[in-house]
């Protein structure tokens, strides 16, 4: 367990430059103290899990990074440039893109406008500027096509889609739209198996175009799957990043538990959790 | 691979029919109301309500409603109601009539002022229901109330204690503004039309429909527009955007709040606009204009396939709801039936239309 990831030796992915780095980050909510010092950072092109149980602070530490809260105290930098965002709008700008559980899509409304909803493509001079459909509608079945899933017609209402399929429409979405970081709140926390494995598929493809992703569950087995680094967050303060390889799936659970009765839980459910 | 075996064809997936695909078109119920409509009246009216008077006997008071009901399609589907703008028409209708006739302003002043008026009163409710979060019925509910209210002050006021306005006619006559707003277009095509005898004259040779009514020149107009917008624009994606979720909607970088400002304040200057109208064309003001339009042009608006969740809809479908509205309320009068079964009819196509509305949701989202 390293406290620093500042020493990699060798390893030519902790070589590449973090792209958001965030330092001690504090957040208070009156009296309540949210987080109380969280460091962070994300690379191209790995998927770096953040870990924690209900309560320990991963809502309100991703809602400061993509831009819904301000910190309280601490520094947010991008390629070593500090950042001051104002509101989602700014992260998006800067590269940061979240799919929140609830995953920012109206059912009642096609893929294709779900895709490009709030940045749709415009054509034509000022009185008769108008979307650019016929170019949406093709986007937006070849970008789902990219992620594996083809759709009936780019007018299918996204409530038709599963699960699984919804949350590859906000990732790819994020993923055209040019996200450097890809923000995941709980991606397979509502799913079953297979999509579950889908998802982290596509988690996966999205990784090896350069992307990074964080991806915050508290599931150990769906972050080991695909993690390359694990920060766990306990009551609103960082326990330390780990490098794949580096930690078991049982060190992981205890450190979210804050390593007291996950031992004797363990025991009396015969090592199940 | 996972990959491979998701790029083949769903073996799940039946093919979908031409009737499965339209049936999922908001305006479908609407254009099947007006056929179901127009075959009753085909049958139990005087033959004399389908030739070209007649049509524009029943085109005109749906025209009315329409221009109403479009506004309030927008915003319904954009997530909120309106229950204000029946007063507006009469609160408009008073600001109007006082910058006429009280205030002899021309009407190049007179109706900018007007909409303008109505857009705040619009902004105003739209803010008060975005700031408190309180549900646009209540709010506008409220409005419904307070607009009559200062009608009908005001009119005694501009009036000198009567609660209605009159001279609108005579301070408008010869404004060259005047036959944008009021009597018929086109007179010339169809005193020509009837010239070669393509339509009915009287025997003195003067056509019997002198133009068509500007009104539905207007509404006509105003649905073209509405249905370009909602489906063509970023703003249109925009309006079921916030309508379908606003959180959501706001996630992904949707102005929520300016889309549905927006909305109340085109809502409003429909009202606005149809006081001006109906003003004009009779030639004053009274404290009742409007009332009960807000319903009638919320049901015109259901019936047309919005949903009251917001979200969908189509400005398309209120148009045909309007038009199975005017056709009803006139209609009637060509039939030996009595005219106040009107609202019988009217309860049981809303209700009609609510359950289909439901059951489309239900089949466009999926849910079982």
């Amino acid at each position: 367990m390293t406290q620093d990831t500042t020493f990699h030796h060798g390893d030519p992915q902790a070589a590449t430059q973090p792209i958001i780095k965030m330092q001690n980050i504090e957040k208070h909510f009156g009296n309540i103290i949210a987080l109380a010092g969280v460091s962070f950072d994300v690379r191209p092109g790995e998927c770096h899990c953040l870990l924690g149980d209900n309560g320990a602070g991963k809502s309100t530490f991703i809602k400061t990074m993509s831009g819904v809260h301000k910190p309280t105290k601490g520094t947010i930098t991008i390629d070593d440039q500090p950042m001051n965002f104002d509101s989602p709008r700014d992260a998006m700008e800067a590269g940061i893109a979240t799919v929140f559980q609830d995953l920012a899509m109206i059912p009642l409304m096609s893929v294709t406008r779900n895709f490009f909803m709030g940045r749709e493509p415009v054509k034509g001079r000022k009185p008769f500027r108008r979307m650019d459909v016929e170019m949406m509608n093709e986007t937006a079945v070849e970008e789902m096509r990219k992620m594996g899933i083809n759709l009936r017609g780019p007018d299918q209402a996204v409530g038709t889609l599963s699960g699984g399929e919804r949350q590859t429409v906000a990732i790819a979405r994020a993923v055209y739209f040019g996200a450097r970081v890809l923000i995941l709140d709980e991606p397979t926390s509502a799913l079953g198996v297979r999509q579950t494995s889908n998802v982290l598929a596509t988690i996966d493809r999205v990784r090896k175009q350069g992307v990074g992703v964080v991806f915050i569950s508290h599931n150990v087995r769906h972050a080991l799957a695909v993690g390359d680094r694990f920060t766990v967050l306990n009551r609103g303060k960082t326990l330390g990043t780990a490098e794949r390889g580096d930690i078991t799936p049982e060190q992981l659970q205890d450190l979210m538990a804050g390593g007291q009765e996950m031992a004797q839980l363990e025991g009396s459910l015969g090592g199940t959790v | 691979m996972a990959d491979a075996a998701q790029t083949v064809d769903d073996e799940r997936l039946k093919k979908e029919g031409l009737g499965a695909r339209l049936m999922k078109r908001p305006e479908l119920g609407a254009i099947a109301g007006v056929i179901l409509v127009t075959t009753f009246f085909l049958i139990t009216a005087d033959s004399s309500m389908f030739t070209l008077s007649g049509i524009m006997n029943f085109m005109t008071p749906a025209a009315q409603l329409g221009i109403l009901a479009i506004g309030a399609a927008m915003l319904m589907i954009g997530g909120e109601f309106d229950l204000s703008i029946g007063s507006m028409v009469a609160f408009a209708g008073l600001i109007f009539g006082a910058c006429v006739v009280t205030l002899g302003l021309p009407l190049i002043l007179a109706i900018p002022l007007t909409l303008a008026v109505a857009a705040g009163l619009g902004a105003l409710n739209g803010t008060i229901v975005l700031k408190t979060g309180l549900p646009s019925f209540i709010v506008t509910l409220a409005f419904l109330f307070i607009l009559r209210g200062a009608s009908l002050v005001g009119l005694k006021l501009a009036s000198g204690g009567s609660t209605q306005l009159r001279g609108v006619r005579d301070a408008v006559e010869g404004d060259w503004l005047a036959p944008m707003f009021s009597g018929d277009a086109f007179g010339p095509v169809f005193a020509w039309l009837a010239q070669v005898g393509v339509i009915d004259t009287f025997k003195n040779g003067t056509p019997k429909v002198p133009g068509i009514p500007v009104e539905i020149l207007w509404f006509v107009a105003l649905a073209l527009v509405a249905t370009y917008v909602l489906l063509r624009t970023p703003q249109g994606n925009w309006v079921f955007a916030s309508g379908g979720d606003r959180t959501a909607a706001s996630n992904s970088g949707v102005p929520v709040r300016k889309v549905k400002i927006s909305l109340f304040m085109v809502t409003a200057m429909c009202g606005a606009l149809v006081a001006i109208i109906t003003v004009m064309d009779a030639g004053s003001t009274d404290a009742r204009r409007g009332f009960m339009k807000e319903f009638e042009a919320i049901i015109a608006a259901v019936i047309g396939g919005c949903l009251l969740t917001g979200g969908y809809g189509s400005a398309i479908g209120a148009f045909f709801g309007a038009i199975i509205f005017g056709m009803v309320t006139i209609g009637l009068t060509y039939t030996n039936f009595d005219q106040d079964w009107f609202q019988i009819f009217l309860g049981g196509m809303l209700l009609i239309a609510v359950l289909f509305n439901n059951y489309i949701r239900k089949r466009v989202t999926g849910e079982r």
